[in-house]
């Protein structure tokens, strides 16, 4: 008994502080949240007004009888059903030839000795430090003079080749203990046969994490298709839709707000269900 | 053991596996970043076709010095401050509040994350139909939309900023989440046993020992924002741009592209613009050098 109240004694100060402190980090939180999620929110609301509806003042918070059909406007009128096929295809080519190439240059980094190598390497780690912006210049001369404009592959091929890419998986890659490949050399394993049934199963996670940013990356570009496609409406990519629907404002605001929905849906399942590997990619091992 | 043919062998081998990244990466990033070089020395020829005409470095020092570039510079600036001091200190405020094991955090993890993967697109159409005067939020809540905030040279730097800030604290918060589940868990517990209030322990303990994080964001923040142009493009455009002040050094370089092609211009201001992202990098990896707490 009394025991028991010396502990309550002790403890109901740090008890009500720690309630205290729980308080104001729900409210904090809270507070947050509500300033972060308002602008989606009443986005995903006003996709789903008439144009009058819109303009209402008082403005709506809820969307009285959701006008559904901005949705098929967007995709039909709006041309977005092409546009994000085009986003879908080229994230594809750019998630697939970035990955690929990736893998084989981290893996030959990580795994064999070769005369300038050290210079190599150098090379690679200083084209981390161009911003794709100040390269745009000779890239559109590189790209307009070649085939290769007026087809998905303009869009995609001057992103096939990823330094983050070849970093993250070349630590991987580094990572595996060197027994295992001298236990497949001893086993008279080939490297490429190492590579890929040995190696590439052992660096699944960091693979993945470079393979979600990615897609973010691509999905989510913008300075490079609109470069390209601005003029070119049968490549033209969901981003650079949602800009022509926005000025040619005779859509309404509801279907541009449901064209800007569509282009993000995709990322946020992406988001939701890849959210560890997203948070590896992102911190890509650059936090202590 | 390994014989001279199959060194020699495996060496083909890591070569061409290097390969293709190497020659992509040559030719889409080291190639257009050197060519930058030449391409500033020249005059883009007033007819398309025309040989270009030698400038040497006075196309350079013209461009930096003209009024429209001092205009860029300054509209970049501003919207570097206006959106990364308060993206870091959001940031870190958020995460260290979510980090605890309490009921729902996972929840409120992830919706601040969507601002993360939200692309420019997206946040500029999204904000950009509440800054429209035809809309009727902002008359509601009193304010006057006419001249409308796009149009204002005022405020109009200032939606841009906000639509900045909003993607830019997705990626604090992700950032200094990482950051602080990597501390060490017994320091915080030991100040908290200590009797230190929430608020000192924060001041005292969390900060000093999330100061790399902070810089890295902080870094991350300003290399983001100096390459900021998305969201002027899609609300303002490059005619309007400059005359509100929000012509940002990234955008004129696109702009020099497409709009008024002038090849030698577009690579004076790369040129300009990646010397000052250097500065930028080189000055936080000094300071954090000298001042950031490593010792953990």
């Amino acid at each position: 008994m009394t025991s028991d109240l010396a502990v309550r004694e002790v403890a109901s100060p740090k008890n009500s502080r720690a309630r205290r402190s729980k308080f104001v980090s729900y409210l904090v939180l809270t507070l947050g949240a509500i300033v972060v999620l308002f602008p989606l929110y009443m986005a995903i609301v006003s996709s789903l007004l008439t144009p009058v509806q819109i303009g209402q003042q008082p403005p709506l918070f809820y969307p009285p009888s959701p006008q559904w059909r901005n949705y098929g406007d967007a995709f039909i009128g709006g041309h977005l059903s092409t546009y994000l096929w085009n986003s879908v295809l080229q994230t594809v080519e750019i998630v697939v030839g970035s990955v690929l190439t990736s893998l084989l240059a981290a893996f030959s980094f990580a795994t064999f000795e070769f005369p300038l190598k050290k210079v190599l390497w150098a090379l690679m780690l200083a084209t981390l430090l161009i911003p794709f912006e100040v390269t745009i210049v000779t890239n559109y001369q590189t790209i307009s003079s070649t085939h290769l404009l007026g087809s998905m592959w303009a869009l995609t091929v001057p992103f096939m080749g990823s330094a983050i890419g070849i970093f993250l998986l070349r630590q991987a890659f580094l990572a595996i203990p060197g027994e295992i490949r001298e236990a497949t050399i001893l086993d008279g394993c080939g490297p490429m046969r190492y590579f890929w049934r040995v190696a590439i199963p052992l660096v699944r996670p960091q693979l993945a994490a470079f393979t979600v940013i990615a897609v973010l990356g691509a999905w989510n570009q913008y300075l490079w298709p609109l470069l390209l496609t601005s003029n070119d409406e049968a490549h033209r990519t969901l981003q650079i839709g949602l800009k022509t629907l926005n000025s040619g404002t005779f859509e309404g605001y509801g279907v541009v707000l449901a064209g800007a929905m569509i282009a993000s849906v995709p990322m946020l399942i992406l988001m939701v269900v890849f959210n560890r590997q997203l948070v590896r990619s992102l911190t890509g091992g650059a936090i202590k | 053991m390994t014989t001279v043919r199959q060194r020699r062998s495996e060496t083909v081998l890591a070569l061409c596996l290097i390969a293709p990244a190497l020659v992509l990466l040559t030719v889409f990033l080291l190639y257009p970043f050197f060519k930058n070089f030449t391409l500033f020395l020249y005059h883009a020829p007033p007819y398309p076709g025309l040989p270009s005409k030698w400038a040497g470095f006075s196309q350079f020092f013209d461009t930096i010095s003209s009024t429209s570039f001092l205009e860029g510079l300054t509209a970049t600036a501003i919207y570097t401050v206006l959106v990364v001091p308060i993206g870091v200190f959001l940031g870190l405020v958020l995460s260290v509040a979510a980090h605890q094991k309490l009921k729902g955090m996972a929840i409120y993890r992830t919706i601040f994350a969507t601002t993360a993967v939200s692309s420019v697109a997206v946040a500029a159409i999204v904000f950009g139909t509440f800054m429209n005067p035809v809309l009727g939020l902002l008359p509601w809540l009193g304010i006057d939309t006419n001249p409308t905030i796009l149009q204002n040279p005022t405020w109009a730097i200032f939606a841009m900023a906000i639509i900045g800030l909003w993607q830019f604290i997705g990626l604090s918060f992700i950032l200094f989440s990482a950051g602080l589940q990597s501390l060490p868990e017994e320091v915080l517990e030991a100040a908290k046993l200590d009797g230190a209030s929430p608020a000192k322990a924060f001041f005292t303990v969390t900060i000093p020992l999330l100061s790399p994080t902070i810089f890295y964001v902080f870094t991350v923040g300003v290399i983001a924002a100096m390459f900021t142009f998305g969201q002027m493009d899609l609300l303002i455009g490059p005619g309007a741009a400059s005359a509100v002040h929000v012509n940002t050094l990234a955008y004129q370089i696109y702009q020099y592209v497409v709009t008024q092609p002038n090849p030698g211009v577009a690579a004076c201001i790369s040129i300009a613009l990646f010397i000052l992202t250097a500065i930028v990098t080189l000055a936080n990896f000094r300071f954090l050098e000298r001042r950031v707490n490593y010792d953990v």
